[in-house]
């Protein structure tokens, strides 16, 4: 009788959910939205001990303490510009997880008079592959996220070939398991090869297109929790699984539209192998002056400025420069400047890293804009900022066929009165291109670590 | 085809048309606190971990199922609150066009 409360339990989540998706369409109501979501998820899981099977209690509340301590303390501990590597690591979370449930699921009923129904057994199956294959991808996105594995992608012959080899593997591994749900060792080798998938498949792809892998191995978390949904016929699952899922998909679209990629390019491409070699023994020998800026000459131009536009990168993260940044964008601003921030969808390393960091410093997000709203104000603009980004202005990408990123939607930087590029070094960027802007007449180059310069710049401009 | 295995299709097919529409007015603004939120969402696998932790389904199926629930709530409990931190921060212009709050 009790146990017709939990279907009632799981509707409610699924409107909360929706609800928390749909109200994160305005920072207003995005709050309570994320409010509406965690109840949703405590109806379900009180709904869910009402469960006949579940007798034993210990497990479960070690579980959930052990797991709300990690999880709180991760939630509050973790620095804004970590934010990538936690949402690695929870996306490998979740991976583990969705897996771990079909293993315990699959060895209980495989001994249930009646076997396991085939499209169960698909399910099952699909679940610990897209499982363990989100969990190594997680792991393996976090360690190149981290310094821990090499950002530059890893390639080696025939790596192409041994990916796709294991993928049609498993998929015959698949058929085979729902022709014959009884045979233990196929259903198992799926899940090793979901492993070795995972690491084989992140592994060739660069630091800088962690945007797009973050947002598919979002992706496929969502699937697996669908799958798991599948498995044990529960609606709440399939529904949250499905709204992760196309959530993920369409990042990842969003992401390599904005490289101008496609996803094939951005899985087996490799992106940024090719002739950095060739760039970088051209760099010194060439005959390009580089207008390198004192911090007094950057603070002049920058204190005459009427109107200035921000771009920040992914150096902006590592030098964790968003206060001192917005530290010097205020002072400006009392000099009667106007101050905007420009964010590219890939800056940073993961989709709308920059605007996070922004927010952290205080920035009012009705002064950070997209690409398309504010690409035609630079040619308006007396001073464009660049703190450590670099394809996302690269004139190539508009002008040079022959750059590997021709055709990437860039911002108007070089239209814009002066440039100012705040950069660790004149070491080519992450995918080893040369960027023209850096040689333009009217850039100036303040090389350094970006927060130690701005502090400088907020310093010289007080005097 | 059976018709529970229809019905999840159902489901699982307007429930992703429904997550497209939604999400895609989702501002680039706000894409970390999505991916964060709808993360603690997908940790709705934590109700498929507790009855594989709490149904005595045996002792390696009490641990795998001890570790899920762990992993799930991890991210449930973390996501929801770190979603939370983030969405905190994004303020607007405070009245007057005046930037809001110190740096």
């Amino acid at each position: 009788m009790i146990e017709s409360l939990i279907p009632v339990s799981y509707l409610i989540a699924s409107v909360c959910f929706i609800l928390t998706l749909q109200l994160l369409s305005s920072p207003k109501h995005a709050r309570l939205g994320n409010l509406l979501g965690s109840f949703g998820m405590l109806v379900a899981v009180l709904g869910t001990l009402l469960h006949f099977e579940i007798v034993e209690y210990r497990w479960i509340a070690a579980g959930l303490i052990l797991g709300s301590l990690i999880g709180s303390s991760m939630a509050i501990w973790i620095p804004m510009t970590k934010m990538p590597e936690r949402i690695a690591l929870s996306h490998c979370f979740g991976g583990l997880a969705a897996a771990l449930v079909g293993l315990v699921e699959y060895m209980h009923r495989i001994h249930l008079p009646g076997g396991i129904p085939r499209f169960v057994m698909a399910a099952l199956a699909l679940e610990v592959f897209l499982g363990f294959l989100t969990f190594t991808g997680s792991l393996m996105a976090f360690g190149k996220l981290q310094g821990l594995i090499t950002g530059a992608p890893v390639t080696y012959k025939g790596q192409n070939a041994t990916n796709i080899g294991l993928f049609v593997t498993a998929l015959v591994l698949l058929v085979l398991v729902v022709a014959n749900p009884g045979w233990g060792v196929l259903f198992y080798a799926m899940g090793v090869i979901g492993l070795a998938v995972g690491v084989l498949a992140v592994l060739p792809i660069g630091g800088a297109d962690m945007p797009v892998v973050i947002s598919l191995l979002n992706s496929y978390a969502g699937l697996a929790a669908a799958a798991t949904g599948f498995a044990l016929g529960n609606y709440v699952l399939i529904i949250a699984g499905a709204l992760d899922g196309t959530s993920g998909f369409l990042l990842s679209l969003k992401m390599s539209q904005a490289m101008n990629r496609s996803f094939r390019n951005v899985l087996f491409g490799a992106f940024g192998t090719g002739d950095s070699t060739g760039v970088a023994a051209a760099g010194p020998g060439g005959a390009v002056a580089v207008n390198q800026a004192s911090v007094e000459d950057a603070s002049e131009v920058l204190g005459a400025a009427q109107a200035v536009i921000v771009v920040p990168g992914y150096g902006m993260a590592v030098s964790q420069a968003q206060h001192a940044l917005r530290e010097l964008a205020v002072l400006l601003e009392g000099k009667g400047a106007t101050v905007k921030y420009a964010v590219h969808p890939v800056a940073g390393r993961m989709p709308g890293h920059m605007n996070v960091l922004l927010a952290e410093a205080n920035v009012p997000y009705d002064q950070i804009f997209d690409l398309d709203d504010i690409n035609d104000e630079f040619a308006r603009t007396d001073v464009v900022l660049v703190v450590g980004a670099n394809d996302v202005v690269n004139p190539a990408a508009k002008n040079n066929p022959g750059s590997p990123i021709y055709g990437m939607p860039v911002f108007n930087v070089d239209q814009a009165r002066a440039v100012m590029v705040l950069k660790r070094s004149m070491n080519p960027g992450f995918a080893g291109i040369e960027n023209e802007l850096f040689v333009q007449p009217n850039t100036m180059m303040v090389l350094g670590d970006a927060k130690a310069t701005l502090r400088e710049l907020s310093g010289a401009l007080k005097h | 085809m059976s018709n529970e295995l229809l019905f999840g299709l159902y489901i699982f097919v307007l429930a992703g048309f429904l997550g497209h529409h939604v999400i895609s007015k989702v501002p680039p603004l706000l894409h970390t606190p999505l991916m964060a939120g709808t993360n603690a969402i997908s940790g709705i696998s934590l109700v498929g971990s507790l009855v594989a932790a709490g149904a005595e389904y045996g002792t390696l199926a009490t641990i795998l199922g001890f570790v899920a629930v762990t992993c799930a709530t991890i991210n449930t409990v973390g996501g929801f609150l770190i979603t939370d931190r983030m969405l905190r921060m994004f303020k607007k212009r405070g009245p007057g066009g005046k930037p809001g709050g110190k740096p």
